[in-house]
């Protein structure tokens, strides 16, 4: 604190109070009743004066900073110049303001797996495209989405909303599915190269609309963009590699095969740089002195040698950003006044937890009997090689068990056994073979156990105070 | 429209009013001049003549066809009733492109005189199903306010093309109808006629209307036909040779009939002409004589244009029919005075150049164009003939515009004075008082009576001037649309146009792009060409089979042809034809079919089923007014159902002998008839069938070249590559249309980097083959992480362990542990390496099952092993 109080001469007061939203606007100061005239603007009553509101202060721009931080991991904002995809963009760019100012009809799929920026792209090169005037006031586009529009029928409501086009003619339009579609293509066709304003349909999730019945709204966006209609230029996004084997011949006849891959082809130095990136504070954050601090914080923390190591990790299994994302949440929500900087131990921390197997960590909560049925049931999928049992089968296992070698597990009634049993499929830790609709007896119903052995004994090790005998049955080869 | 029972409700019966009034012996025909038609429910018979106006049962129930009756005869063996008219148009019936051309919104009673030479007038009697009242207006008359639905209004003249003014030949209505059954016997000239009871009662909905500013006549009284199952009668050859041989001699028949013209007769009309010029106002067409015997062989049919003609050539005046009513009713037969009408016909034809010039364009529309069409029909002498009738129409079209000003300017003149209020004669003024005096009852009467001579009274009365400003008011305002067609709004700023070789390039290569000519299909184009002509041209109907893969230029050709056969049929070559597109893959459901084709046809909605009865009625019935149709389905094999019954009907209405229905069908399996049809289905559509190949990398290069034109952007080899690359893949042109647009693109871009030739050369090709071709899998393997490429190996080595493509989670994931090991990675959790996996099942490089089976899910490849070992070897 004294530390911060040298220093606190730089930092005006105004700056604090606006952003900050702390209202030093008093004489006095309520707790130690300093008058502080360079604080003093206006003269009301209760509020701490500077140097006791400096720990508020301090705690309002660790707020801050995480409120940027965090907006930025959960709300995918669109960077201002994304790396590492100029072609990409430029051959987007290039091919939608042709159809904004041309009107050339044109469609094109931009191919990626999942987290490498498809979206990103488009929205960074639409956002480009408006800020052109005559675009702006010229292209109409239409969002749809496969996850949302699940089939033709909502698409085509979607659309006709997009397009403004449901109060031409009252409710009508929304009548039966073929009126919609007759309705929109009539919309369409009227429309030519030259006079009628481009429309930009952006498809996510593009290979669910293939699956639509016959590709209908497919073919007839394509189709539309292979005639002299209104220039209509159809975008897919979609993660599957094989997304033109899924149309149907005459519709991937008239989609115009061009792709756009977004492979991600980005080594490990560039995804610590950009780590660094995404940990930093902008430039433009209220109080320059902390963003300062924070940020060479930031580039110690990228240089040490246990947060390489776990980065590494996460860059060996994902090099998407949003799982970085998770990891960089996990480790600043630890960040606060008292602990000022992410430390290594934090990102460890968050790593640990990102990693952490559900199914081990469900596999601590359980009793000492169900555990026991559990090792039974390994015991039964190795000496049956994964072939399914049922209750009876566990059950004699672990009486075997208990017969045999168990000193302190003592015999549970059959009944008990059996609920222990249900609760395990409850958690889903075992899965019947056949539904759930199935006519037969709880006892007889044949499961599979979901866990692999490793997690099992993982889980024992760790399980707290776990009798030896029990340890030692699960260790040993066959019951 | 007046409410008519439609024959499934009530039957009725026709027969003859009378005896036959002439027979033509050649023909074994026997005239008659009146059809008597009994309905069931009512009790007493309605008599349709000639010169009235008739619904004649269409495909709509709601809007019969309307046509003018000219003939009533029976067939040779005297066992069918025929009759011959002049067919009247509805709007919806106008082909839909055509409408515009009116420039207006049709009134909903309008009609419009149809003139087509090729329309079958001959129809059965027997689908006469009422009568109707049809008014003429001037063309820029107002519609009077307050319609009746049983009458009809007619103002312009439809003759394919355009919509023209009436000329006031037409307008002349037709010989007076033959008197009723039992006429009380003799009614005093022009005196307020005592109707006739019995008749009265008999007719319904005849309503009152008023024809303000307006010529009109009134085509009243209403029967009811009886009767069912009505097809066209006469069969064509009878009616061919019929029409033929009256048309080789029509001047001496006529002639041989006019022995004795009456002379009272020819004194009455000069009385009324010297009557039209004092009146001058709107008149009734069904103005009847009250009274005349029932077995006057009246031969009303043919004569009708010539009177009209000699009308509008003495008076210059609007034909009216007060001209033609004789003042006193009296007994007098119609035949004398029509012989009169026509003796004078001949000479007046030798006076007036224009209008008996214009006699035979007249006459066609009844007459000639069947001489025409059956001389077409042989396939051999299709050219010739087409020729001749060519000509002949040329130069009837030469006289009408030649005669038309003339005509015109009459109407114009008559018109005229016509708009306003008169004061009539002494005794028109007469009548009018009289009938002022009940007019209530006038009303009732014309609704309830049948009679001319009722008709005539309250016709009178409707022209009251005293009546007519207050119930003059503004024409019904136009309805607002009933469905609007939306469209995208327009652009603030026009689009740019090309601005180098490169842009205009990429321009002409894009697929929408129309272009001068379709290359490489000039076979297929004339085969498809043919087929639709001839079957145009002779009115007949069929099927064809067109299948080929994708982007081969089915459909292209097919557009293509059709407008070739519009500009055609625009030229007058061949007849004028409708051409609707469907297609399997733009409708929601396969029933949907049959809406889209009513709807394109005749602009009505309707459910699918009521949509398919529709149809149905429409192709299997008599129409004679009907074009013929083209329809294009395309994507055919859409239109499956369980039952195959839209494709059934498809291929079905073309057999049917009325059908005029030329089906083309597009799908792109060439067996598609074997595999999906059940057999009366494939066997319907028949074996007119066409394929198209995939196109050679020649017709490639072609195509590009032709589409190029001239601008000057490829290499030669380049070009060449795309197509030979193409040809060996699909043969698909879009494609290569395509590849060539991104080479332009790709050509662009490195030019604005280092200097180019400007040229689109090999490189840039091969880039843009690169781009659409090349599979993105090993790419995505090399970028891969860490762990994936592990679990990737670890997949291929459980593989070998098991000797099966095929493998478990569980599995797999004990070898990536130990792979893990080896490369001196920390070994994953299982959570992660689910994550991993799931990872590579949503690129689709593996295959998974539901992720429900969690660790027991089983994996496979979706890539070839060797691509996987050749991705992760290069690192």
């Amino acid at each position: 604190m004294s530390k911060r109080k040298s220093k606190d001469t730089q930092w005006t007061a105004g700056e604090c109070v606006s952003q900050v939203r702390i209202y030093i606007n008093v004489k006095y100061c309520v707790f130690c009743t300093y008058l502080n005239p360079r604080i003093l603007i206006q003269s009301v009553k209760s509020a701490p004066c500077y140097r006791c509101a400096l720990p508020y202060i301090l705690l309002a721009l660790f707020g801050q900073a995480q409120k940027i931080l965090r907006e930025r991991y959960c709300y995918q904002r669109v960077p201002s110049s994304p790396v590492g995809i100029e072609s990409q963009r430029k051959n987007l760019l290039e091919l939608l303001r042709r159809t904004a100012i041309h009107g050339e009809s044109n469609s094109v799929l931009i191919v990626g797996p999942r987290g490498s920026g498809k979206t990103m792209l488009l929205k960074s090169v639409l956002k480009e495209l408006f800020e052109v005037r005559e675009v702006q006031s010229n292209v109409l586009l239409v969002h749809l989405n496969g996850l949302l529009q699940t089939d033709d029928k909502i698409a085509l409501k979607e659309i006709t909303r997009q397009l403004q086009l449901e109060n031409v003619v009252g409710d009508k339009v929304f009548g039966s599915f073929a009126e919609n579609l007759t309705f929109l293509l009539e919309a369409l066709k009227k429309g030519n190269r030259s006079s009628s304003r481009p429309v930009i349909f952006t498809l996510d999730e593009f290979d669910l609309f293939a699956h639509h019945k016959n590709q209908t709204l497919l073919y007839n966006l394509l189709d539309i963009s292979q005639s002299a209609q209104t220039p209509v230029a159809v975008v897919g996004l979609t993660c599957r590699l094989d997304v033109l084997e899924l149309l149907e011949k005459r519709v991937k006849s008239r989609f115009s095969h061009r792709q756009i891959h977004l492979l991600n082809p980005m080594d490990f130095h560039q995804y610590i740089e950009t780590t660094q990136e995404h940990l930093g504070l902008p430039q433009d954050f209220p109080d320059e002195r902390f963003a300062q601090e924070w940020n060479s914080s930031i580039k110690m923390l990228c240089e040490d040698r246990s947060v390489k190591d776990v980065l590494r990790k996460h860059f060996n299994t994902s090099k998407d950003f949003r799982s970085l994302h998770m990891l960089l949440l996990m480790a600043l929500s630890r960040v606060t006044p008292t602990n000022p900087t992410i430390k290594p131990g934090d990102i460890q921390e968050a790593s640990r937890l990102c990693s952490m197997d559900a199914k081990a960590n469900i596999l601590h909560g359980l009793s000492i009997l169900e555990l026991c049925l559990i090792i039974a049931m390994k015991h039964l999928s190795e000496l049956y090689d994964g072939e399914p049992f049922n209750f009876q089968m566990v059950h004699n296992e672990f009486k075997k068990f208990i017969q045999r070698k168990s000193h302190s597990i003592h015999n549970f009634e059959t009944p008990v056994v059996l609920k222990a049993f249900e609760h395990l499929q409850q958690l889903e830790l075992i899965n019947p073979m056949d539904g759930p609709s199935a006519k037969i007896q709880k006892e007889y119903q044949l499961v599979k156990l979901m866990l692999d052995h490793s997690q099992i004994m993982e889980a024992l090790q760790k399980y707290p105070q776990c009798p030896t005998d029990v340890k030692q049955w699960a260790t040993s080869a066959f019951g | 429209m007046s409410r008519y029972f439609t024959r499934l409700r009530i039957k009725r019966f026709y027969s003859w009013g009378g005896r036959p009034h002439s027979v033509n012996r050649k023909l074994k025909t026997f005239y008659y001049d009146s059809l008597c038609l009994k309905t069931d429910g009512l009790s007493e018979p309605c008599l349709i003549k000639p010169g009235q106006y008739v619904l004649i049962e269409g495909d709509d129930d709601d809007f019969p066809y309307v046509a003018k009756l000219l003939k009533l005869f029976s067939s040779e063996t005297g066992k069918r009733k025929l009759a011959e008219v002049q067919w009247f148009i509805r709007f919806h019936e106008i082909p839909f492109k055509k409408r515009r051309l009116l420039g207006r919104e049709a009134h909903p009673q309008e009609v419009f005189f149809y003139q087509d030479k090729t329309c079958d007038t001959e129809i059965d009697a027997e689908t006469i199903i009422d009568t109707v009242q049809v008014v003429f207006l001037a063309p820029d008359g107002a519609f009077p306010e307050n319609t009746s639905k049983s009458t009809l209004y007619v103002k312009l003249c439809w003759d394919m093309k355009a919509f023209r003014p009436v000329e006031a030949e037409w307008v002349q209505p037709g010989p007076k109808p033959a008197p009723p059954v039992a006429p009380p016997p003799a009614p005093v000239a022009r005196s307020l006629p005592t109707p006739d009871v019995a008749v009265m009662k008999r007719a319904h909905s005849v309503s009152l209307r008023q024809l303000s500013r307006s010529v009109g006549k009134l085509g009243a009284g209403e029967a009811e036909s009886s009767h069912s199952a009505s097809k066209l009668s006469a069969s064509k050859a009878l009616s061919r040779k019929r029409r033929g041989s009256c048309e080789a001699t029509p001047g001496v028949r006529k002639k041989l009939d006019l022995s004795s013209p009456g002379k009272r007769l020819t004194k009455d009309d000069i009385l009324d002409e010297l009557l039209l010029e004092e009146v001058e106002s709107r008149v009734e067409l069904a103005r009847r004589m009250p009274a005349s015997p029932p077995q006057s062989p009246a031969r009303v049919f043919s004569l009708s244009p010539m009177k009209v003609l000699n009308k509008s050539a003495v008076v210059i005046s609007p034909p009216r029919l007060i001209g033609q009513n004789p003042p006193c009713p009296t007994r007098i037969s119609p035949l004398p005075k029509q012989d009169s009408a026509r003796a004078r016909t001949p000479s007046l034809r030798k006076e007036s150049s224009s209008s008996a010039l214009r006699e035979p364009a007249l006459g066609s529309v009844a007459e000639e164009p069947p001489l025409d069409q059956a001389a077409m029909t042989p396939r051999s002498k299709r050219k010739s003939a087409l020729l001749v009738s060519s000509r002949i129409r040329k130069q009837l079209n030469l006289l009408n515009t030649s005669a038309n000003p003339v005509s015109d300017d009459s109407e114009d003149d008559c018109f005229l004075p016509s708009q306003e209020p008169k004061s009539s004669s002494g005794d028109e003024e007469v009548e009018e008082e009289g009938s002022d005096n009940d007019s209530v009852t006038v009303r009732k009467r014309r609704q309830t009576s049948h009679t001319p001579r009722s008709t005539r009274k309250g016709s009178a009365s409707a022209r009251t001037p005293r009546r007519t400003p207050s119930q003059k008011a503004p024409p019904t305002t136009p309805r607002t649309p009933r469905h609007a067609t939306p469209s995208i709004p327009a652009r603030s700023l026009p689009a740019r146009k090309p601005r180098n070789v490169l842009e205009e390039a990429r321009e002409r290569l894009h697929v929408s792009s129309v272009p001068e000519s379709l290359p490489c299909r000039e076979q297929e184009f004339q085969d498809v060409y043919s087929f639709v002509e001839s079957k145009i041209v002779d009115g007949i109907g069929g099927c064809m089979y067109i299948s080929g893969v994708p982007g081969t230029g089915k459909t292209a050709t097919v557009h293509e042809v059709i407008r070739s056969l519009q500009q055609a049929a625009e030229l007058d070559e061949i007849p004028a034809f409708h051409f609707i597109e469907i297609n399997g893959m733009k409708m929601t459901d396969p029933h949907q079919a049959y809406v889209q084709i009513l709807q394109k046809l005749t602009d009505q909605k309707a459910t699918a089923d009521h949509a398919a009865a529709l149809l149905a009625k429409r192709f299997n019935n008599p129409a004679p007014k009907k074009e013929t149709t083209v329809l294009l389905v395309d994507e055919l094999d859409l239109l499956w159902t369980r039952k195959q019954n839209v494709m059934y009907n498809l291929f079905d209405w073309p057999t049917r002998r009325h059908a005029r229905l030329v089906v083309l069908a597009i799908a792109n399996t060439m067996d598609l008839p074997e595999r999906i049809m059940i057999n009366r289905v494939a066997s319907r559509l028949g074996l007119t069938r066409m394929s198209f190949q995939p196109y050679t990398f020649k017709q490639l290069q072609q195509i590009i070249t032709s589409r190029l034109n001239h601008v000057k952007a490829f290499e030669e080899d380049a070009l060449q590559l795309v197509s030979r690359k193409v040809a060996a893949l699909s043969g698909d042109a879009r494609r290569c249309l395509d590849i060539c647009r991104r080479a332009t693109e790709i050509c662009e871009y490195s030019a604005a980097q280092q200097s180019g030739s400007g040229l689109v050369g090999m490189s840039h090709v091969m880039e843009a083959l690169d781009e659409m071709f090349s599979s993105s899998y090993i790419a995505a393997i090399r970028c891969a992480s860490v762990q994936e490429q592990i679990f990737l190996r670890a997949v291929l080595a459980e593989f070998r362990r098991l000797g099966l493509e095929e493998a478990t989670f569980q599995q797999v994931f004990v070898q990536h542990q130990a792979l893990c090991r080896v490369e001196g990675l920390q070994p994953i959790s299982i959570s992660e390496g689910l994550a991993v996996c799931q990872r590579l099942g949503a690129c689709r490089l593996l295959l998974l099952e539901p992720s429900r089976l969690d660790v027991l899910r089983r994996v496979r490849l979706n890539v070839s092993q060797d691509d996987v070992l050749y991705a992760l070897k290069e690192e």
